[in-house]
């Protein structure tokens, strides 16, 4: 294993994190307490941990609408993350984002856009940024396969490319855009191949395994904190749930068994529970970070709940920074 | 006040060299600006100041976007303003929204430049004039300054404001020269309209380059009899309704010359503003004279009498001014 024994721990925690936290959702939908589309990252928490881990707090990263993990592997508290999801008042976003917009700022994010591929340019952005700023941090920006086919991805990778921006293009590549497969719709199914068409290194990683995503990552990060440019990851993954909590699919777009054998085989967490093990890790340790994140993501529940909604007369604040005679 | 005389084109290069020399943080980045720093048209500048971008309006808006989050204060150049459709996602799903959906936690300084190629045989892909499409966008300030020394100001206060900026330029007065403050600190607050010649029989309100035509209107109309007062809107989000409003109250009529095309155009959020808060000042009703809702086609004969000009104004005036 290549993660120190503190960050092992720390990668099993947020990937619990994310595990537990969105385990705890579907209740709360059916109680009525959370509302809107909720797309759940279960089955891709080694991809999101295990790239969060190469970076540092002050890099940046944009995400999707299956927003709830990237915030969490990059460190963030459940609790306001929670709260957002009820649209109180002590959301991380005030109860304007919702499920679909869990960027947290203090924790790097600068967006999580429910408009696929809307996010690459603003990570692609934050790369163009820190090099004009002359700091050292790096920008990553998570989209999924669907997003490859947009001309955001395309136009964005070629800009990073030819000014060696740092940045990293990262694919959650989990096979399905809802229910079309990428197979269908991709001329080059793996998406890491398009590199090659941007001079720029392209990678396909295991991503259901933590510590692969995060070897190819740290390579990524350090290329780019050299100054020698964007790389494109593909984290091969896969969604354990439907597109969204809730909602009934047509069944024949994936099959039943296909599902089965990734939640039985292929379950990052079971995955990394036995790496650690085998690494020496005790079960007496690990069910401490377990207990522990069970309890994080109750008081995350609580705390929402308990939270006020927020006061209607206030939904103009955040429009401007600067308003101006607004509303008229 | 020390003053230069100054293009309205050479304005918007003296404003972006100016806030450039200011703030390390402003970068410009479009399509084929290489020159503006090449040529010396905006002075000795940083290679990382000046992005010279590939034919990507979305990529590099959107990117822009995300340097404006984390920290810079980038202006766009999108040259042409028919251009900004391919950048439309970026800056009305991200720039406008993303302070608002974050709940607070980022700014978006950016610029958006964009210039408004009516009336010079074009065709319809280079002759839009699409302010009011932005207008309908909450999140966005949104401006077209009509002199060079509004151009200078306005863009300069753009530059520093936190919020997402479109400055609409019109080429039609690329060419107009007035005497510009010099001051590195001269501003033009955005959200403030300009009266531009006081009357007391009717208001004309005109929108960017209107103004060309508003003004000899204004002047024919006296030679008539009739006193016309012209306001300047120059800031179209945030609106000043409260001149445009006092205004009418004393003139009790009011005609609207606007660039756009008619239905739900600029002229129609001015006219509907005033028939909701001023109906009871008015003596007779709006006149709106806009670009019919056609495609701008290429031939000049068809093209140039579709756009507002100084008869329309003149005629849409005579018709309620008894």
């Amino acid at each position: 294993m290549t993660l120190q024994v503190d960050q092992r721990r720390e990668a099993y925690r947020r990937m619990l994190s994310i595990r537990r936290f969105e385990e705890a959702l579907p209740k709360r939908i059916a109680a009525g307490e959370i509302l809107g589309s909720v797309h759940s990252s279960i089955g891709q928490e080694a991809a999101l941990v295990g790239a969060c881990m190469a970076l540092r707090d002050d890099d940046y990263i944009t995400g999707t609408h299956r927003s709830h993990g990237h915030p969490i592997a990059k460190g963030a508290k459940l609790a306001p993350l929670m709260a957002e999801l009820m649209g109180r008042a002590t959301g991380i976003c005030k109860g304007r984002g919702g499920s679909m917009h869990l960027a947290d700022a203090s924790v790097g994010i600068i967006g999580e856009s429910a408009i696929v591929g809307g996010g690459i340019p603003l990570a692609t952005g934050a790369g163009l940024s820190a090099h004009v700023r002359g700091t050292d941090q790096v920008s990553l920006g998570f989209f999924g396969d669907g997003a490859a086919n947009q001309g955001a991805f395309h136009e964005c990778i070629n800009m990073a490319a030819a000014w060696k921006l740092p940045v990293i293009f990262f694919c959650e590549n989990n096979l399905y855009a809802v229910t079309t497969p990428a197979r269908t719709t991709h001329g080059q199914p793996d998406v890491a191949k398009r590199a090659a068409g941007y001079a720029i290194p392209g990678v396909i990683v295991d991503g259901q395994e933590l510590e692969a995503v995060y070897e190819a990552t740290r390579t990524a990060v350090e290329r780019a904190r050299r100054g020698e440019g964007p790389s494109l990851i593909e984290a091969k993954t896969y969604r354990f749930d439907e597109h969204a909590i809730g909602i009934v699919m047509p069944l024949h777009y994936r099959a039943a068994e296909e599902v089965e054998c990734y939640r039985r085989e292929r379950d990052p967490l079971l995955l990394y529970r036995a790496r650690l093990l085998e690494a020496g890790h005790g079960e007496a340790e690990l069910g401490e970070i377990e207990s522990t994140v069970e309890r994080m993501v109750g008081e995350a529940v609580e705390f929402a709940r308990k939270s006020p909604h927020p006061d209607p007369s206030s939904v103009y604040d955040y429009l401007y920074s600067n308003p101006i005679g607004y509303p008229a | 006040m020390q003053t230069t005389e100054l293009t309205y084109l050479s304005a918007i290069l003296e404003a972006e060299k100016e806030e450039m020399a200011r703030d390390s943080r402003v970068i410009l980045i479009g399509e084929d600006i290489a020159l503006y720093s090449a040529s010396g048209a905006l002075g000795k500048l940083d290679p990382k100041r000046t992005w010279n971008a590939p034919i990507s309006e979305l990529g590099f808006s959107g990117m822009a976007i995300g340097a404006a989050i984390t920290g810079l204060r980038p202006i766009v150049d999108l040259t042409i303003a028919s251009f900004v459709y391919l950048a439309c996602d970026q800056i009305i799903n991200q720039a406008a929204k993303i302070r608002f959906m974050t709940g607070g936690q980022v700014r978006v300084p950016v610029v958006f430049r964009m210039s408004m190629w009516h009336g010079s045989s074009n065709a319809a892909q280079h002759s839009d004039r699409p302010y009011p499409m932005f207008m309908n966008v909450p999140g966005l300030k949104v401006i077209a300054p009509a002199t060079p020394s509004d151009m200078k100001g306005m863009l300069k206060s753009a530059i520093r404001d936190d919020d997402p900026v479109i400055v609409f330029e019109d080429n039609d007065l690329w060419a107009k020269k007035e005497a510009v403050s010099t001051d590195p600190d001269f501003l033009v607050p955005l959200g403030k309209a300009a009266v531009r010649r006081e009357g007391t029989d009717v208001t004309i309100v005109s929108v960017a380059g209107c103004l060309l035509h508003a003004l000899p209107a204004a002047e024919q109309l006296a030679k008539e009899g009739t006193s016309a007062e012209v306001i300047d809107v120059r800031s179209l989000v945030p609106l000043d309704r409260a001149t445009i409003l006092a205004s009418v109250a004393k003139t009790g009529r009011l005609v609207i010359a606007d660039y756009a095309h008619r239905t739900a155009g600029a002229a129609a959020e001015i006219a509907a503003s005033v028939a909701e808060e001023g109906f009871a000042t008015l003596k007779a009703p709006i006149q709106r004279v806009t670009t019919p809702d056609v495609q701008i086609p290429f031939s000049p004969k068809l093209e140039r009498p579709l756009y507002p000009n100084k008869d329309k104004i003149v005629a849409a005036a005579r018709k309620i001014v008894h």
